[in-house]
């Protein structure tokens, strides 16, 4: 119960101070927003639907990444951080309790470029579940990695430089915008080592209904990295924070 | 209440700290002085279990820290050298988060914010974000936040540092009342005075070693002081410092500032034929004062470090 309860209010303070800041919501709008409209615009015959996976999946990767990234390292860089390493309360679950803020931030940025093109396209023959099951774990997968990076930096500017180092290349490695089978030979074993490639394939087979590995291949693979990640993660925090 | 044996921390080829016991009663002030990297804040982080020990064992109340840290760190409040509280968060939000990661409720957690607050005289700052506190008002909010789930022990890194006279004594009142309550406090400052003031044992560490613990009159009785009085005149001292140093042998000689002078002798000091001396040489003497060592001579003793390297950490608040 008072893990519960610790869990709880690091999650809501989280809610509070960061994600509900007028900029961050700008940015979970604005920033999944004009990527939508610049592929409407490019693809106005309706190839929108196509691209969807990708947008929501971006959205997802950027929002959550560099959030966790940031936020964590600078409370480690104000030492507020120390305060809950050093609370009674499990390094699962004060992990858990940071992830679960970006995790909702996440969602929120996947379901702009949906509603977005809710507008433009008939969407009725979506799978909701799976494409709200693809977001939690792209979203899951990408906090981790958000999280991992906070590890590796001292400041927020190093945070930030690594969060782009990850992301700029998956957005061309997991078959975003680019499918995996047109990449050179030499880089296609890469896409697989990723979990966004499960989760874009996930939502593209919600949405489109074309897939290249069946859901639950893709469902296992993203809790296999998840579940990694998770532990990583902790050991690297325990090693790393508490010298 | 804290028991610490033969605690060492080494960072490569480095040993911060080497080889240190000691041992805190419950509901005692305890002093932890030292010059920057000394080793303290290394010690204090291991009994915090923010850092692990290379070597040696740690238990406060019975439970040992490095096994069972969680348990250890419930029944442990602890104050910062910085204020590390949330800006972005009010006075009473701070406090209700600090006390609702020791599961406190919703209730209980507000009853006490309100209660701290009003202790530290915080009430009408209670709704104003931590940002736009003052020095002194974030650093008592630190302790209040600290003092939420009501600890058995209380670590205070530098509790007065930065901020004004009348914070700072409220702050040294609140301490020796938690102390009087029962709470048993673990105290860094950099305020030699300070610690001579409140607490009730003080160690000295020193390049990774305890060099001297107990408490302040053990401490005195540790120096070689012998007698010294200080004069001052209406002259330079350095005019006559000499003859004076010739006319009584033994006696250690030396100048304060421009017209004040400090003798000191292992033995006691006849005044009468110190003063026939100034008199004769046509000196005036508005004042004659016996010195006592302070437990900053002891420090400055039994470490080694120079009088003047000390009073410069201090200048920048970097002596603790």
């Amino acid at each position: 119960m008072k893990s519960l309860i610790a869990f709880w209010n690091i999650l809501k303070k989280d809610v509070k101070t960061y994600y509900l800041k007028p900029p961050n919501i700008s940015w979970g709008i604005i920033f999944p927003l004009s990527w939508t409209l610049m592929q409407l615009i490019r693809s106005p015959d309706g190839s929108i639907l196509t691209l969807l996976p990708g947008l929501i999946a971006m959205s997802v990767l950027f929002g959550t990444t560099s959030m966790l990234a940031v936020t964590i390292t600078f409370e480690r860089s104000s030492r507020s951080f120390d305060r809950l390493l050093l609370a009674p309360i499990s390094l699962n679950t004060l992990v858990l309790a940071k992830i679960s803020g970006t995790i909702l931030f996440g969602i929120f940025n996947a379901f702009v470029p949906v509603v977005f093109a809710s507008f433009f396209i008939d969407l009725s023959a979506v799978t909701w579940t799976t494409v709200l099951l693809a977001v939690l774990m792209i979203a899951i997968t990408s906090a981790l990695t958000g999280l991992m990076i906070a590890v590796s930096a001292k400041q927020v500017f190093e945070a930030q430089t690594f969060s782009n180092f990850f992301r700029f290349p998956m957005l061309f490695l997991c078959g975003l915008f680019i499918p995996i089978s047109s990449l050179p030979l030499v880089l296609r074993p890469l896409s697989f080592c990723l979990p966004l490639t499960y989760g874009t394939d996930l939502l593209r087979g919600a949405i489109t209904g074309v897939r290249a590995f069946t859901p639950v291949i893709s469902f296992g693979m993203l809790l296999v990295f998840s579940v990694a990640l998770f532990l990583i993660s902790r050991c690297k925090i325990d090693r790393k924070w508490i010298l | 209440m804290i028991k610490v044996a033969h605690l060492t921390k080494r960072y490569g080829e480095i040993t911060a700290v080497d080889d240190i016991s000691f041992d805190i009663r419950k509901g005692e002030l305890f002093g932890f002085l030292g010059p920057n990297g000394a080793g303290k804040t290394s010690t204090i982080n291991m009994i915090i279990g923010l850092s692990r020990p290379s070597a040696g064992t740690i238990t406060v109340d019975g439970i040992d820290v490095a096994s069972r840290t969680k348990k250890a760190q419930a029944i442990m409040g602890i104050v910062p050298d910085e204020s590390n509280l949330y800006n972005e968060l009010d006075g009473f939000e701070n406090l209700c988060f600090c006390a609702s990661l020791y599961g406190m409720r919703k209730k209980e957690r507000e009853e006490k914010a309100h209660y701290l607050l009003e202790q530290f005289r915080l009430e009408k700052a209670g709704k104003r974000p931590f940002k736009a506190y003052s020095k002194g008002m974030r650093r008592k909010l630190t302790i209040a936040a600290a003092l939420i789930h009501s600890p058995k022990v209380l670590f205070l890194d530098e509790p007065t540092t930065g901020i004004d006279v009348e914070s700072s004594r409220h702050i040294r009142e609140m301490i020796v009342e938690l102390k009087k309550n029962g709470t048993t406090i673990f105290l860094t400052t950099h305020y030699i005075e300070e610690a001579e003031r409140i607490c009730d044992r003080i160690a000295f560490i020193c390049e990774g070693r305890i060099v001297a613990s107990g408490t302040v009159p053990q401490l005195m009785d540790r120096v070689t002081h012998g007698h010294a009085i200080q004069f001052v005149t209406d002259k330079t001292s350095t005019s006559y410092i000499g003859d004076l140093q010739t006319r009584f042998e033994g006696s250690v000689v030396t100048t304060r500032s421009g017209n004040s002078l400090v003798m000191r002798s292992d033995r006691r000091i006849p005044l009468y034929p110190v003063m026939e001396f100034f008199h004769g040489n046509g000196i005036e003497v508005y004042e004659a004062r016996e010195l006592h060592p302070s437990l900053e001579d002891v420090f400055v003793e039994l470490t080694g470090i120079e009088s003047t390297v000390l009073r410069k950490e201090k200048e920048k608040g970097g002596f603790s």
